[in-house]
């Protein structure tokens, strides 16, 4: 009897591990870029564009790749967003975006969704990166200071109103892939 | 006999002229061979400077002075009126575009809404300037 409930822990151990890692590795290979651009649809429109950009190829060689800004990294998140993406996968089977033409017509919408998100997360993947703590404002020009301060401010002062709960993708929309047709430059400029 | 020593000395003019020119004319392109490729001009940092650049001349458009590699001009956007456009102009501390009005003219003109198609491409007057001496010596003062 004894024997048994130590060998059935060994087995749910043993058992667990596998499966663990199993759906961890599992989820890890959805993560890659390699994985976003097996579909056409993402390799032959948003990947192109953001092999001209600073987020791809920049004098230091640092890439950011497509989970690095669109895919949480805390886990709740992360999970949270993969159940999401099984969207992505029936409009994939409903051939939503097939074509350039169909991917065109949509990129509005597209771009308007993942503002959205980015703006209710507060620019959460960005900061990832991009620290105010890490920004030698030094080295940044005076247009970018100016602005990068007075964020900083606002975000210490925890007085998100005063500006309007601005974040990252308020001016800095159009970075890492075009700007969709009927996009007015004066939405990266949010009011005083 | 006279008409072979006139040859000779026609000859003996026409050579010391051509290796005097072979040895002083150099173009720009100096020694380069012209079958091999050119070597890279060095690099020269991009001026920014607060406050704009001074104009060679009165009615010069003005330079950029700042990076505008990020910018987007195509078809569906143009990502300097961010900062330029009548709206934006007033908070983002930025020169308006045409503020009188000139980019907002038609081939017509007649007034447009936005800034008019033949002004739309603004690097092809307002460009970023680099800090380099000119290549060939320049003593252009424009009227001030």
């Amino acid at each position: 009897m004894k024997n048994g409930t130590v060998r059935l822990l060994v087995i749910g151990v043993i058992l667990g591990i596998i499966l663990w890692g199993g759906f961890n590795t599992a989820l890890e290979v959805t993560n890659t870029e390699q994985f976003c651009i097996s579909c056409h649809e993402m390799e032959a429109t948003v990947y192109q564009e953001l092999q001209d950009t600073p987020h791809y190829t920049n004098r230091t060689g640092v890439r950011a790749t497509c989970p690095d800004c669109h895919v949480p990294k805390e886990w709740i998140h992360k999970i949270v967003r993969k159940i999401k993406a099984s969207n992505e996968i029936y409009h994939k089977i409903l051939g939503t975006i097939d074509t350039p033409e169909k991917f065109e017509a949509k990129r509005m919408q597209l771009a308007q969704n993942v503002w959205k998100s980015m703006k209710s997360t507060d620019s959460r993947e960005c900061r990832n990166c991009h620290a105010f703590d890490s920004m030698d404002f030094d080295k940044q020009e005076a247009r970018s200071v100016n602005k990068h301060e007075e964020m900083e401010e606002a975000g210490e002062a925890h007085d998100a109103s005063s500006k309007e709960g601005r974040t990252c993708i308020d001016c800095h929309k159009g970075i890492a892939h075009q700007l969709p047709d009927g996009f007015d430059p004066a939405w990266n400029s949010p009011g005083e | 006999m006279k008409k072979s020593i006139v040859t000779m000395l026609v000859a003996v003019v026409t050579l010391v002229f051509a290796g005097a020119a072979a040895s002083d004319t150099m173009s720009l392109r100096g020694g380069q061979p012209i079958e091999d490729d050119s070597k890279a001009p060095a690099k020269a940092k991009m001026v920014i400077k607060e406050g704009g650049l001074e104009r060679s001349f009165k009615t010069a458009p003005p330079s950029v002075p700042h990076k505008i590699d990020k910018e987007q001009i195509n078809l569906k956007v143009n990502t300097c009126m961010k900062c330029h456009s009548a709206e934006t102009y007033k908070k983002e501390k930025a020169p308006q575009a045409g503020k009188d009005g000139s980019h907002y003219l038609d081939r017509n003109g007649k007034k447009t809404a936005k800034v008019a198609a033949r002004r739309y491409f603004c690097n092809q007057c307002h460009t970023p300037q680099v800090d380099k001496a000119p290549l060939v010596e320049n003593t252009f003062q424009g009227a001030k």
